[in-house]
């Protein structure tokens, strides 16, 4: 079986929506979860994990049918995927694609990790990190996370 | 709007500029009226005595008046109204807003919600730069703060006034020595900034070994509530008490200093040693608020 003949086997084309390749091995699911899709989405999904890439060895696609994924919400995906690309489908071809890129600030995204941080309680604000070269800072309380980010992931 | 939230968002060239506007009034540079008509709110959420009361003395001298959230038992607070609530109700009561709170990021969060200035008088085990600013100061009236040696001893992990003054350390080129046992040394967000900054912290767990370095040793209170029982607590705080025997091998020029409250950390008998100048220190802090309140409000 050639490599293409397997990609089709495993993920079958979409005619409109948005398909994010290279996603980092195993990062799939947490890259849902930054996008706000849970188990309770009515958009259809395509996963799949550890597909074999020339470019990054092994990684994840995920396809998501009817929805165009905004910069603001792709941008994102780049904490924990920095090389996914992003495709927007349309009529079964590719009609824009484009990398990520990481914000300066990061709203709502990541828990601080500090539980006596004043954003983790109820006060009416959304976490906030500044992203720094080896990660991430809680522009509240200054706690800084520099590995499994995906752990912080709300 | 200027807002005294953490060191971290000072200069260099800023924090000397409150330091010589501090001394200016030290040396009586100030008229006594120049907050007249002003308010300034305290709420503190946590216990305070110098902090507070050197605000409200720095106030005083200014020629402005105080409220306070004397008792958060009996405020709105007990009702669960939120701290973003209560600092935009306040913010039509005063002119500027001093807060302590147990929170990390406390004082960032009132600020966001405040539309007068807030100034940050503790937040958590977070930053205090008032505090700092009055450190710095009392360093640098007996000594120049380039090139000097500083140990900062004590609890270094959950310790406020440590984490602000490392980062104003950063600004200046000193040496800075971290003399903690297991457990309580410089949390790594500090460490990892300093990195970031190019400053080395270089880290200890015996006072002794390095006391003839130092040009200032800046002692803080290790509580009792970190240790799991009495004995470890008393046989880590015995340790790095500072006697006048542990003294006698640093330098004639050393000087002590401590935030305050001290509890058995630093020997009485140090308090009749030239090197002693925590009390001086404490004194600095109304000068030194004066400075930050005329900043925030002139």
């Amino acid at each position: 079986m050639s490599n293409a003949a397997g990609k089709a086997l495993l993920i079958s084309p979409i005619r409109n929506g948005t398909v994010i390749d290279h996603i980092s091995a195993g990062e799939a699911l947490n890259v849902l979860k930054i996008l706000g899709i849970t188990g309770s989405t009515t958009e259809c999904l395509s996963i799949a994990t550890n597909v074999t890439s020339g470019r990054i060895g092994k990684k994840d696609i995920v396809k998501i049918e009817n929805r165009e994924l905004k910069k603001e919400e792709v941008d994102r995906i780049a904490l924990i995927a920095p090389k996914a690309t992003i495709n927007i489908i349309r009529n079964f071809g590719v009609f824009e694609k484009k990398g990520v890129r990481i914000p300066p600030v990061l709203k709502g995204v990541v828990r601080c990790p500090n539980p006596g941080c004043i954003s983790n309680t109820m006060e009416p604000i959304q976490s906030t990190f500044e992203v720094i070269p080896k990660g991430l800072r809680c522009m509240y309380c200054d706690w800084v996370i520099t590995k499994d980010i995906a752990n912080y992931i709300i | 709007m200027k807002h005294i939230i953490s060191i971290r968002d000072f200069t260099r060239e800023e924090l000397d500029g409150l330091l010589d506007h501090a001394r200016r009034i030290e040396q009586g540079g100030y008229a006594g009226n120049e907050l007249a008509g002003r308010i300034l709110a305290l709420l503190f959420f946590e216990p305070s005595t110098r902090t507070r009361i050197s605000f409200e003395t720095a106030m005083a001298r200014l020629g402005g008046e105080r409220i306070s959230l004397d008792c958060v038992e009996a405020s709105s607070i007990v009702k669960g109204e939120s701290l973003a609530d209560t600092i935009r109700v306040i913010s039509g009561y005063a002119d500027a807003i001093v807060l302590r709170h147990p929170k990390e990021g406390a004082a960032r969060l009132a600020a966001e919600f405040a539309s007068v200035p807030v100034i940050n008088a503790g937040d958590g085990a977070g930053q205090h730069p008032s505090q700092t600013l009055l450190d710095l100061y009392t360093i640098r009236e007996h000594l120049p703060l380039r090139g000097i040696e500083i140990g900062l001893l004590g609890d270094l992990r959950y310790g406020r006034t440590v984490h602000s003054l490392t980062y104003a350390l950063s600004l200046y080129d000193v040496m800075v020595h971290a003399i903690a046992p297991e457990g309580l040394k410089l949390p790594q967000n500090v460490i990892h900034e300093m990195k970031e900054r190019e400053m080395e912290v270089h880290e200890w767990s015996d006072i002794s070994k390095i006391i003839g370095d130092l040009d200032v040793l800046y002692v803080t209170r290790i509580q009792r509530e970190r240790f799991p029982d009495a004995a470890s607590y008393y046989s880590v705080a015995s340790s790095y008490r500072v006697t006048p025997e542990l003294l006698a091998g640093g330098k004639p020029h050393l000087i002590v200093l401590h935030p305050l409250p001290r509890l058995d950390e630093i020997d009485p008998r140090v308090d009749s040693l030239p090197h002693a100048r925590y009390f001086e220190q404490a004194r600095n802090a109304v000068p030194v608020r004066m400075a930050l309140l005329k900043e925030v409000m002139g």
